[in-house]
């Protein structure tokens, strides 16, 4: 198919507050004042829930998960978009957000099991703050946006201690209705939202190109709210202004889209391979802008941390890995008759039927050998 | 007792509903100052604020996937489409999050949505405004699917799908909506997931919901003309479906037609049919027979009349059934 005329999107030009080298820059607009132990603890994050998701990955590859999405090289944009969120603030995932769930204070256990094939997520999104893992691409935006409705309804908006919410999407995503439809939603309902949009270049193996003409962050103008573009994987200026977009939503400035530019370093899923549609080079490019290394680099040359410190780090995700792993293999199969479990919350006849049938039937099998 | 029509019974259920729980929220496209269409959210917005009367953007996914939203706050959306045929771009957060989030969360999310449809031809329109898409809904687990044939079950039904913690598409028989007929207030309703028998008949049982009741009923009354007694049954919850009524039925007749303007293929009828052979097979005298609309997109206005059962075509199933 023939490509559009014109030129290609332009380079980026995004907020940085880190650069690859580790070097500290200023922006007029955005800042951050963390405190050395604040800096370390990002540092801490960043290399914990990267350990983590090379733990998962592996899992796959024994037999142990039947899929994992791994957000290899997002980390800068998940924990400094997690770090930001304050404690009454409410995350609307997509099946990828493992290190903003870290941030959230939720054991990193709790989306394995989905994973395993184990239950589907299982978990109280309420009581979480961080609702369920969504598969279908974009729908959550919407979720989220309703949800931003509920909190301007209930009046928890308008004050520096009211609720934001953050949808979590990404390039791929920003093609479909419902992301669209939520940008509308959210614009006219002035509704305490921020659309984190984790731009990592592809969609499955379809690049950004496919997908949009313009820079993911101006289509907020047509909407009728800002959108600002972030260096996605440098962790303080993606914790810098996410922090400030939600705080603007909490006291009833509206909506705010974030287009964090990342990359993908690992396959879309263990099910995907990259080297069908990429090339090493490419790749080899983003690893010069790692989200970790610029990090310690910035450690390192600031005097906050030393080997000793990096070394400890290091052991901490190990035995978080090793402590992941091994709950992992001791996740129980469900039981059989559990899948009618849950369709209805006040039931049906007709799922207690077939439920009883195929009880039956399984108990016909009663004292035969397997 | 009052006398209203299906559509301001409607009307007046929701207003209810709307005074009974602060957290019940309508939402639609020109429900508040126009109120709808079809008039059936009239007068509600300018009582109850355009907080809980909202009018939507026309997105119809984003109705839905917002609704949803509201729910995990603790509000219970009822959300207008405005016709059947404009459904389809909600389809996937009806099927793939209204009806599966329960399940997902193993329990620990309710999403108490209702999502009203006005449904079914006869009105005269163009396309995409007559269509019976219950069977799409029905086919998944997760949701509930109902429809009233009656003023006095439209205003109890509804409060009783808005108060339900069970997901509900709610399906209006939107032909019917200025037939009028009682309507009690006060008397305790009849559950929402039964079915119930709308005549007593020996001789044949006609099953219909919807807005095909009141032409079974009208089939019934000519068929005693003739020395034919039927009986008929009105549905009420598509699914889950209530068959105890229906089977007591058939064990004493022998005989079923079932009635809907939706396409038969892969639809209600054929469901009811497996189910009757399967738990009446040595009552019956003739097969289940189906009286439905045609395997064809729904025709044009000038013709829907040859599309849409009618009495003579309830009645000539009826006589197969006999004939067989």
């Amino acid at each position: 198919m023939a490509k559009p005329p014109g030129k290609p999107p332009a380079e980026p030009e995004f907020v940085q507050l880190l650069t690859p080298d580790g070097e500290r820059v200023e922006h007029p607009d955005y800042k951050v004042d963390f405190t050395d132990e604040e800096y370390r603890g990002l540092y801490h994050d960043l290399v914990v829930v990267r350990r983590l998701d090379a733990e998962a990955t592996a899992l796959q590859r024994q037999g142990e998960l039947g899929i994992w999405a791994s957000l290899l090289g997002q980390e800068a944009a998940q924990v400094g978009s997690g770090r930001a969120l304050r404690p009454q603030d409410m995350a609307f995932p997509t099946y990828r957000e493992h290190g903003v769930l870290y941030c959230r204070g939720i054991d990193p256990v709790m989306p394995l099991s989905l994973f395993r094939g184990v239950d589907q997520g299982a978990w109280d999104p309420i009581k979480m703050k961080f609702a369920l893992y969504t598969i279908v691409i974009g729908a959550q935006t919407l979720h989220a946006t309703g949800y931003a409705m509920g909190i301007t309804m209930d009046g928890k908006v308008g004050a520096e201690d009211g609720e934001a919410v953050i949808a979590y999407f990404g390039d791929g995503a920003s093609s479909q209705g419902d992301v669209n439809e939520a940008f509308v939603w959210a614009s006219v309902f002035h509704a305490p939202v921020v659309f984190f949009c984790q731009n990592n270049q592809y969609a499955i193996s379809e690049p950004l190109e496919r997908q949009t003409r313009v820079p993911l962050y101006q289509r907020a103008n047509g909407f009728g709210f800002p959108g600002v573009r972030v260096d996605g994987n440098d962790v303080l200026a993606s914790y810098a202004v996410t922090r400030a977009a939600l705080d603007q939503a909490r006291v009833g400035q509206g909506p705010t889209l974030i287009e964090a530019y990342t990359y993908r370093m690992g396959a879309h899923t263990t099910s995907d391979d990259p080297t069908r549609y990429r090339i090493a080079s490419e790749v080899e490019a983003w690893q010069a802008k790692d989200p970790i290394l610029r990090v310690r680099r910035f450690l390192e040359h600031n005097g906050l941390a030393e080997q000793a410190y990096f070394d400890e780090v290091d052991e901490q995700a190990r035995m978080e890995a090793a402590h992941l792993r091994e709950r992992v293999l001791e996740m129980p199969d469900p039981e059989p008759l559990s899948l009618f479990d849950h369709v209805y919350p006040h039931g049906s006849p007709e799922v207690d039927e077939e439920r009883a049938r195929h009880a039956s039937y399984l108990a016909s099998f009663a004292g035969e050998a397997h | 007792m009052d006398t209203v029509t299906i559509g301001k019974a409607l009307n007046l259920g929701l207003r209810r509903a709307l005074e009974d729980d602060r957290k019940v929220v309508l939402m639609g496209e020109d429900i508040g100052k126009l109120g709808g269409v079809f008039r059936i959210t009239d007068g509600l917005q300018k009582d109850f604020g355009d907080d809980r009367v909202i009018d939507t953007p026309l997105a119809e996914s984003g109705i839905v996937g917002t609704a949803i939203g509201l729910a995990l706050r603790g509000y219970r959306p009822v959300c207008e489409i405005q016709f059947d045929g404009f459904v389809y771009p909600a389809y996937d957060q009806i099927v793939s999050q209204v009806a599966k989030m329960h399940y997902r969360a193993r329990g620990q999310v309710r999403l108490p949505i209702v999502i009203r449809i006005p449904y079914g031809g006869g009105i005269g329109a163009v396309e995409h405004h007559s269509e019976s898409p219950e069977a799409y809904f029905a086919h998944t687990a997760g949701l509930k699917v109902v429809t009233c044939a009656s003023p006095n079950d439209a205003y109890w039904m509804i409060q009783q799908a808005i108060a339900s913690d069970d997901p509900i598409i709610f399906f209006e028989p939107k032909r019917r909506y200025w037939e009028k007929g009682p309507v009690d207030p006060v008397a305790e309703p009849y559950p929402l997931h039964a079915a119930r028998v709308a005549r007593e008949g020996r001789d044949a049982t006609v099953v219909a919901y919807g807005p095909m009741v009141r032409t079974a009923l009208d089939a019934a009354t000519a068929a005693a003309e003739d020395g034919r007694d039927l009986e008929v049954i009105d549905l009420r919850s598509i699914s889950p479906l209530d068959m105890a009524p229906v089977y007591e039925s058939v064990r004493k007749t022998g005989r079923l037609v079932v009635v809907h303007e939706a396409p038969s293929n892969v639809g209600v009828s054929a469901e009811i049919a497996a189910r009757v052979t399967e738990h009446c097979f040595y009552s019956l005298e003739a097969p289940v027979l189906r009286v439905t609309g045609f395997n064809v997109p729904y025709p044009t206005a000038r013709v829907e009349e040859e599309y849409l059962p009618d009495l003579d075509r309830v009645l000539d199933a009826v006589d197969r059934s006999f004939g067989w």
